[in-house]
């Protein structure tokens, strides 16, 4: 198993630039997990790992080699596609088997490593059958063999559980994660469903237009995105977003939406001092806000629009000042169309965001560590 | 909020409720009559296209002498081999049906060898004139064999290559080419990529998983182009007659004995032309509907 680091990767196609100045390294035996918006250089990154589409510039360098320009085969590295690519001409054992058979292991060595790879996966009894008369589901069980027992340094997946129905989607999920894990292969993920990044990787790096905007565990891609589109992109319903004005207040940095003044914490002041008499961004999850009956200092008054309720939590969706605000409640709360409720807004959750760049604005400590 | 009554929500018959049932009927009806008359037309195309091919295979199986006989019958009785080993007997016929069995098979291996990697290029790879190339090919297609005719023939003659069988042979594959590059090149596009990436990342160079993948899944498609050269050589006159004087293929000889001979004659030369290019037509069907995006795998 082996380390994967990305340096200034630039990839064009025409004038279009699909992979712009991307750098990220991966450790060994980690997971990560590339999302974003379709269009966003994520599978053509993953290409580039594999040496299917050469990079214009930079370098990409696995287990302390560098091989850029390397062809697949020397890279030492397996893939799941996202259609499988499975051999229809060759039965599940010959196509779990076809990586073995090319690298010439004696015949012994691949009927055990097959085996092993099928019983994995649960495929043991269908070796000698045709990908033809398989469910997408098995087909995809092989592919994943298929990468499994070829033993490769790094393991490389595109989307693959994309084509798969939600039930099998989610039933896989959890079953490529233990086996991954089990494994301790270098993995990195291409998906744009943000529920398969947060569930399955270690880090989890978000791309857009090209770039890579955040590479982050799971937890902190979620609640402290580095920017706003992170913040709308992951998370269902997208992160919050209110706007506020920065004043200066009894000696301390505050904020105020409607008739409501936030004192950020602490660590926040200094930078927050530079936009006094200026707007900002709050961002804070649905789920982060705490909603009550009775009106209470430091609340907000907000009037209920909708209700939904979604078993484990009822979605309300209320209006303020310039804008929409989703507010996750216990079902138990009890709220109605047209009532009015009070938000609590806890200030260890909220997001600090420039309203020009979009970017966070974060304090100088986080700057250091990052 | 008012209870909507059950009865209510149960009862399903609306004012414009016979109005629909109405609408629908005519619906049925017009769907009816759209699919009687498809089949109509396709069982009178086809008519149209199997009578002469039954008529030819029923006067080939007859005697000389129902043959001739008017009203013709529907199945030949008796049944006989006559006319065919009649026509089989001629002079000329065995030698030419061998030397058209050798052309073609030649041009089947020349056009196949050089459509093959012809049409993966043109299928994989953007290169730059791709597209001029493409109606380049096809421009070939395009040209009267006519016009050249004399050209050919001159330019045959001082090579040394006048009245041979493999110089005819090489005519056909020229004159195919261009069907089969675009036939093997439609049959290679269908092959998806993914395939190939995945050998490469499983240990393949290009060349090994063209060889391991692609070839194998494109081989049906291959054949049935590397066929279409075989019944098009097979069929071909106008070249045959032009290029050749003592090696005749078999429909060159046959033109050329076609007015001195009688009708038992021509109903078994038909016949015996037209065996190939039904099977061929019979294996190639699928081939050509998955072409055409008819079927997809």
């Amino acid at each position: 198993m082996a380390e994967i680091v990305i340096e200034r990767a630039v990839k064009r196609f025409g004038k279009f630039v699909a992979i712009d100045d991307v750098s990220l390294t991966v450790h060994d035996q980690e997971f990560v997990v590339l999302l974003g918006p379709s269009g966003c250089g994520k599978t053509t990154l993953l290409r580039a790992i594999a040496g299917l589409g050469m990079l214009d510039d930079g370098r990409i360098v696995i287990d302390g080699r560098d091989v850029t320009y390397l062809p697949p085969k020397q890279r030492d590295i397996s893939m799941v596609f996202q259609n499988y690519a499975i051999f229809p001409h060759m039965t599940v054992f010959d196509n779990i088997a076809f990586g073995l058979k090319m690298r010439k292991l004696a015949k012994e060595t691949i009927r055990e490593r097959v085996d092993h790879a099928a019983k994995l996966l649960h495929i043991e009894n269908m070796l000698e059958r045709y990908p033809g008369a398989m469910s997408g589901g098995q087909r995809q069980r092989v592919a994943v063999a298929r990468a499994i027992a070829y033993d490769a340094k790094v393991l490389l997946m595109d989307e693959p559980l994309s084509n798969l129905d939600a039930l099998l989607r989610l039933e896989m999920r959890a079953e490529l994660k233990t086996l991954l894990a089990r494994l301790g292969a270098t993995t990195v993920y291409v998906t744009h469903d943000q529920i398969e990044a947060l569930s399955m990787g270690d880090r989890i790096a978000v791309m857009r237009a090209g770039k890579i905007l955040q590479v982050d565990t799971p937890t902190r891609v979620y609640d402290l995105p580095a920017n706003q589109f992170v913040g709308s992109f992951i998370g269902n319903p997208p992160m919050n977003f209110l706007y506020g004005q920065v004043r200066r207040q009894d000696g301390a940095t505050k904020i105020k939406i409607g008739e409501l003044l936030i004192t950020p914490p602490e660590e926040m002041q200094p930078p927050l001092r530079a936009y006094e008499g200026r707007h900002i961004y709050l961002g804070i999850r649905a789920e982060n806000m705490e909603a009550l009956t009775q009106p209470s200092p430091d609340t907000l008054p907000v009037t209920v629009e909708v209700i939904e309720p979604l078993g484990s939590q009822n979605l309300l969706t209320a209006h303020i000042e310039g804008g929409m605000l989703k507010i996750s409640t216990h079902p138990d709360f009890p709220a109605t169309t047209g009532g009015q409720i009070w938000l609590r807004f806890p200030v260890r959750k909220i997001r600090w965001i420039d309203p020009d760049s979009g970017e966070a604005i974060v304090p100088d400590l986080e700057k250091v560590l990052a | 909020m008012t209870e909507t009554t059950y009865p209510d929500r149960i009862k399903p018959i609306t004012p414009s409720a016979e109005r629909l049932d109405a609408q629908r009927r005519r619906a049925k009806l017009a769907h009816a009559v759209r699919r009687a008359s498809i089949y109509i037309l396709a069982v009178a195309i086809a008519i149209w296209i199997l009578l002469p091919i039954w008529l030819i295979a029923s006067m080939a199986f007859s005697t000389p002498a129902d043959v001739r006989a008017f009203p013709k019958q529907i199945l030949p009785s008796p049944f006989s081999t006559q006319t065919l080993e009649f026509f089989l007997n001629t002079q000329g016929i065995i030698n030419s049906t061998i030397n058209s069995l050798v052309v073609a098979v030649l041009a089947l291996v020349i056009s196949t060898l050089l459509a093959v990697p012809a049409g993966y290029a043109i299928a994989r790879y953007l290169f730059p004139g791709r597209d001029a190339i493409r109606l380049g090919i096809l421009s070939v297609r395009a040209f009267p064999v006519v016009v050249l005719a004399v050209p050919l023939a001159v330019v045959f003659i001082r090579l040394g290559m006048f009245d041979k069988v493999h110089s005819l042979a090489m005519m056909h594959a020229a004159l195919t080419l261009p069907t089969t590059i675009l036939v093997v090149a439609s049959v290679f596009a269908s092959v998806p990529y993914e395939l190939e990436e995945a050998a490469l990342i499983f240990g393949c160079t290009r060349a090994q998983a063209f060889w391991r993948i692609v070839l194998p899944l494109a081989l049906p498609g291959i054949a049935a182009a590397a066929i279409l050269t075989f019944v098009l050589s097979w069929n071909e006159v106008f070249a045959a007659i032009l290029l050749t004087i003592s090696n005749r293929t078999l429909p060159a000889q046959i033109l050329y004995t076609l007015d001195k001979s009688g009708d038992p004659f021509k109903f078994a030369g038909g016949f015996f032309m037209l065996v190939p290019s039904l099977i061929f037509i019979f294996f190639i069907r699928r081939y050509l509907f998955n072409m055409w995006g008819q079927i997809n795998k």
